[in-house]
């Protein structure tokens, strides 16, 4: 064809599966895509900046709004920071640690849930949308048993946990965590073996083990380009360790195998949460420290030394020692980084987050380019990227 | 005096009043149809998706439609500034109009003797006079090539929808469309092929005729079969039959081929910048266009009207009734198929249409072919 001209199109930030506020700059040729560009900054709300002006506790609640389908993970991930620049990783309490684990593992499965119900209304299979969100609710529920907020859940402190379990909850979570596999293997029916859905994702989205360690591709998306990385095993945090779990590893680099790979993970995480319920044991919840955590109710209202690190922490805050420090976890998107910088005063001095779904993003153009209209939106559903956490 | 068929030149007022019944008749029956079909493919979908579906207008939401209706209509009606007018106007009704009027052409029952009397009751000298009146608004011999011909037109409507509406979604949701539909049309005509080397016409009357004779008459090494099994074309061309459902539905754009409208791609292909009733229009001629296909597939391969056993108390029932009740299997099957499969790819779908569906389409009419010659 002599003549070669391309129709660019908008797509987004207000289109139906650009999950988000995403937009791209296509350049079509046909339906063919000849060049992707993505937009971002259209939900940029200045969480790092914002942070500087906080102490470090009232930064918390502005993690559950990174990535909004997993606060649980972001909530970790930054307490686990602070704690580091405190040099207190060591004295949270053994029920702290195993609650965290857990609850992490519960968000893991909530953010696969949208990102597979997503995926599969993207790509026209919309029973699953209705089937994962039901199952999502389910969470949700005990997201709001625990922590009073079904989205925003703001549940972990500096040195431990806001409040203890509430009774019974435990039931509600094993129930959960053994139905899950059966729920997932539903799913599984559904598409695996429809052959239209293997057309639509098997070789689709291709990525290379070394153009995902050169973007920085984290998480399920490179794990199954077949790199072997999983920072709750090669880096524990709060005792990741002590469980015993498969890191989901697949190399066929493609759409299809990011799709069992995160399938798969969600039953690990059912297993992992099923070993927390057992070394689940009744503890403190908070760690010992004083000028950090806040003293319980009693303490404030019938002791001289609780009144006075109640008022002092929630006046003024703690005041971390000079430093800096980065502390990434494994959270469902891939590796969630926070970089804290103390000059000693209660507020951060900078904090940078490393958001999986920023770094992600960034494989897209390589991913869709040269490929098919449809795929691009099958690509973004399979890289599993949510703006709140691209934006800040 | 024996009954005569009726028509325009054995007696115009009775043609011109019997017409207009029917016509009546169909339209209401097929415009009842496609607004219940909203509603039960929400509730079929929504009992599938573990939730309700409509239930607060009427009764389970037996009112949803009415009001859906009344609220397009009530909406204002967008048309874009830097479209074109006239084509923009043009396009949903091209749509719908030849969807509408290929259910003329469908048979719905057995011919009716009617007395002159009860047609025109007011005029004189029809004493004992009574005419043939045949279940079907016209009685064309070339039935199915007019349904060809009137499936090929409603594409013009999907390109100029469109085109017209100039916005790259639309324009890229017209082009699928186009592209789909009539790479389509020609697997679904060549399915119907090997029906007509069967019943050697083309006349959609003929062949319900030919599908009601039993089974066992057909060929020697079918006589063990039971008189009530009818000579349905399912039996003999399964082939054509699958073939023909799969291209009927890529070509009225319903899943697993609703690219054209794929919302998560196209935002919503080539209706994107329709609003109120012109949208409600695109609407009706896709629904409108289910029961035609559903319609056309029964009375092509499931006996149309015949029903289902040769046995007298079955042949009682009404043939309206028989074809409704394989109309809804045909719609529930779409709509089941909507609830469970993704969509394909935009090349993927041209690969099945032109590599796949038409060789197969192309060798069943040469099998069709030389079984009919060692038959005979």
């Amino acid at each position: 064809m002599a003549n070669k001209e391309t129709m660019t199109v908008n797509m987004g930030p207000q289109h139906p599966s650009t999950h988000g506020v995403l937009q791209l700059i296509l350049e079509l040729d046909g339906e063919t895509v000849v060049k992707a560009t993505p937009h971002i900054g259209f939900l940029h709300r200045g969480v790092e900046k914002l942070s500087e002006h906080r102490t470090y506790h009232q930064t918390i609640p502005l993690t559950d709004r990174l990535d909004y389908l997993a606060p649980m993970s972001n909530n970790l991930g930054y307490v686990l920071a602070v704690e580091k620049l405190l040099g207190i990783t060591d004295k949270i309490p053994a029920r702290a640690n195993t609650i965290r684990v857990m609850l992490a593992e519960l968000t893991r499965l909530k953010s696969h849930l949208v990102w597979l119900a997503t995926h599969a209304l993207d790509i026209g299979a919309m029973t699953v949308f209705l089937y994962c969100f039901r199952e999502r609710e389910e969470i949700i529920d005990i997201y709001e048993k625990i922590s009073g907020a079904r989205m925003t859940s703001n549940y972990f402190r500096v040195g431990g946990l806001s409040a203890d379990l509430p009774a019974g909850i435990t039931e509600d979570i094993r129930a959960f965590a053994s139905k899950m596999p059966g729920l997932v293997d539903t799913y599984e029916g559904l598409l695996t073996g429809n052959k239209i859905w293997q057309k639509r994702t098997i070789g689709v989205g291709k990525i290379s083990a070394e153009d995902a360690i050169d973007i920085g591709l984290t998480g399920p998306a490179l794990r199954c380009s077949g790199v072997d990385w999983d920072l709750r095993r090669d880096n524990p945090y709060s005792g990741y360790e002590d469980y015993d779990f498969k890191v989901i590893v697949r190399d066929d680099c493609d759409t299809f195998g990011r799709y069992k790979a995160r399938l798969d993970e969600m039953r690990e995480s059912c297993k992992i949460i099923l070993q927390a319920l057992d070394k689940l044991k009744p503890g403190p919840i908070l760690a010992d420290c004083p000028k950090v955590c806040l003293p319980p109710k009693q303490d404030v209202v019938n002791t001289i030394e609780g009144l006075i690190h109640q008022f002092k922490i929630i006046t003024e805050g703690f005041k971390p020692e000079v430093g800096e420090v980065y502390q990434g976890i494994e959270a469902p998107k891939g590796e969630l980084g926070y970089y804290l910088v103390s000059d000693g005063s209660p507020q951060p001095f900078r904090m940078k987050i490393r958001p999986p779904s920023f770094v992600n993003l960034q494989a897209l153009p390589q991913m869709v380019e040269g490929s098919l209209l449809a795929d691009v939106i099958a690509t973004i559903g399979t890289l599993d990227i949510v703006l709140g956490e691209i934006d800040r | 005096m024996d009954p005569v068929l009726l028509s325009f030149s054995s007696d115009p007022a009775a043609f011109l009043v019997v017409m207009v019944a029917k016509i009546l008749v169909v339209f209401t029956v097929l415009m009842l149809i496609v607004a219940y079909a909203t509603w039960c493919e929400r509730k079929v979908i929504g009992h599938m998706q573990t939730r309700l579906g409509p239930m607060e207008t009427g009764w389970h939401g037996l009112l949803q439609p009415i009001a859906d209706g009344i609220k397009l209509f009530f909406k204002e009606d967008i048309i874009p500034a830097e479209a074109s007018k006239i084509p923009f106007i043009l396009a949903p009704i091209m749509i719908l109009v030849p969807a509408l009027i290929t259910a003329a052409v469908i048979p719905f029952g057995a011919d009716l003797t009617i007395p002159a009397k009860f047609i025109l009751p007011f005029s004189s000298g029809l004493e004992g006079v009574s005419y043939i009146v045949p279940q079907q608004i016209s009685e064309l011999n070339i039935g199915i090539l007019f349904v060809l011909a009137m499936a090929g037109l409603g594409v013009y409507g999907i390109v100029l929808a469109g085109w017209a509406s100039n916005s790259k979604y639309s324009l890229l949701g017209g082009l699928r469309s186009s592209a789909q539909v009539i790479s389509y049309e020609l697997a679904a005509g060549l399915t119907l092929v090997a029906v007509f080397m069967l019943s050697e016409s083309l006349s959609l009357r003929d062949i319900v005729a030919l599908q009601m004779q039993p089974l066992n008459g057909v060929a020697g090494f079918l006589s063990f079969l039971p008189d009530w099994v009818p000579n349905w074309y399912v039996f003999s061309q399964p082939v054509a039959f699958v073939l023909f459902v799969i291209c009927g539905m890529a070509e009225i754009n319903r899943t697993p081929f609703d690219l054209p409208e794929a919302e998560t791609e196209l935002v919503s292909g080539f209706c994107t910048e329709y609003s109120s009733m012109k949208y409600a229009m695109f609407f009706m001629a896709e629904y409108a266009n289910m029961v035609i296909i559903a319609a056309i597939a029964a009375t092509l391969f499931l006996g149309g009207w015949g029903a289902p056993m040769n046995i007298a108390i079955f042949q009682a029932v009404p043939g309206a009734v028989w074809l409704l009740l394989k109309i809804f299997t045909f719609m529930f099957f779409f709509i089941w198929l909507r609830a469970t499969w993704p969509r394909v790819r935009y090349d993927q779908l041209m690969f099945l249409g032109w590599k796949v569906f038409l060789p197969l389409a192309l060798a069943n009419i040469i099998v069709t072919g030389l079984v009919v010659v060692l038959l005979q």
